[in-house]
């Protein structure tokens, strides 16, 4: 499939930066997504072309306003409910729940 | 960068992405699908015990070992878990001499694939939207950015990682470093020389550790 994660050949995404000394992660939520990904693949419902193909479902516009991680944590989520381990509907609770918890 | 720094301030809101981070976590180790422990453990041992140092080690022994060298380059996951290194995104390991006249570097056009076992997690650079889509259309005006020079004579070779195979490429061992210890040359063998957008350079007289 032709989509936006096909990159190889575009013109015009701009300069390559490099971080000096680099950390492995940028934020504590990305050592989490990174960790949760993992474990989550471990249960076997999926394998590596599965995860890949689910992160290039992601839509053209937002893949190049994310990063790295969100494309992770983006797919991890679609996997997980297509694979019925978790319902979108809980997930939604979840995060009406931490989102008023949040502004208290 | 410490979470200290780069952590929302104290008291106020988190992003949703860290919402949704937490979101996915607790309902995962709510339903016991996920072990707290597990996810520590696994981003402790990304986080400080896969990295680089296990490639550069890799790559010293090459330089240091003809028959080990020659065993790389023929059968490069067998000779990397000689030295202990394996696992998840280094299962079928590919190494890539280069050589004065070959010069080899290594994208994930596709996404990010790159050998854990022997570099760690990719830095942001790599699976970044620029690199990967100029590393196979200029490649000599991408490592000239990053700051190599390949002569015209010198025949670039440009390896995308979109299959199940992992590159790592063998560097050129610098002048200079003759007679030195596998352990001396594994202080100098740098990520990027073994992704090929870097060149391994002898520290100048007297710097030598």
């Amino acid at each position: 499939m032709n989509g936006i994660h096909d990159m190889g050949g575009m013109h015009g995404l701009g300069p390559i930066e490099r971080e000096e000394n680099e950390p492995v992660f940028h934020h504590a939520w990305e050592r989490r997504a990174f960790a949760l990904n993992m474990a989550a693949g471990f249960l076997g419902e999926w394998n590596i072309d599965m995860s890949r193909y689910a992160r290039e479902q992601m839509p053209a516009a937002e893949y190049l306003a994310t990063s790295y991680y969100e494309h992770w944590l983006w797919s991890l989520e679609r996997l997980l409910v297509d694979k019925g381990l978790l319902t979108q509907a809980e997930i939604d609770a979840r995060l009406a729940e931490l989102r008023k918890r949040a502004v208290k | 960068m410490s979470d200290e720094h780069d952590h929302a301030e104290e008291g106020s809101p988190l992003t949703e992405t860290e919402l949704r981070v937490r979101a996915l976590e607790s309902l995962l180790v709510e339903k016991g699908l996920v072990d707290p422990a597990a996810l520590d453990a696994l981003i402790d041992t990304y986080e400080t015990k896969v990295g680089p140092r296990n490639g550069a080690h890799v790559v010293a022994r090459a330089w240091v070992d003809p028959a080990y060298r020659a065993r790389l380059l023929e059968d490069g996951s067998k000779a990397i878990a000689e030295l202990g290194y394996m696992g998840r995104q280094g299962e079928d390991m590919m190494v890539l001499e280069n050589t004065p006249k070959v010069h080899n570097m290594v994208v994930c056009t596709l996404c990010s694939c790159y050998p854990w076992p022997v570099l760690g997690l990719p830095p942001v650079w790599y699976k970044s939207a620029p690199y990967r889509s100029r590393a196979v259309l200029d490649p000599r005006g991408v490592l000239r950015e990053l700051g190599v020079e390949v002569p015209e004579d010198v025949e670039v070779r440009v390896w995308d990682s979109t299959s199940e195979v992992r590159y790592l490429v063998l560097p050129e061992r610098p002048a200079g470093t003759e007679g030195w210890s596998e352990a001396e040359l594994v202080g100098i063998v740098t990520r990027d020389s073994m992704i090929g957008v870097a060149k391994v350079q002898a520290p100048a007289r007297g710097g030598r550790r």
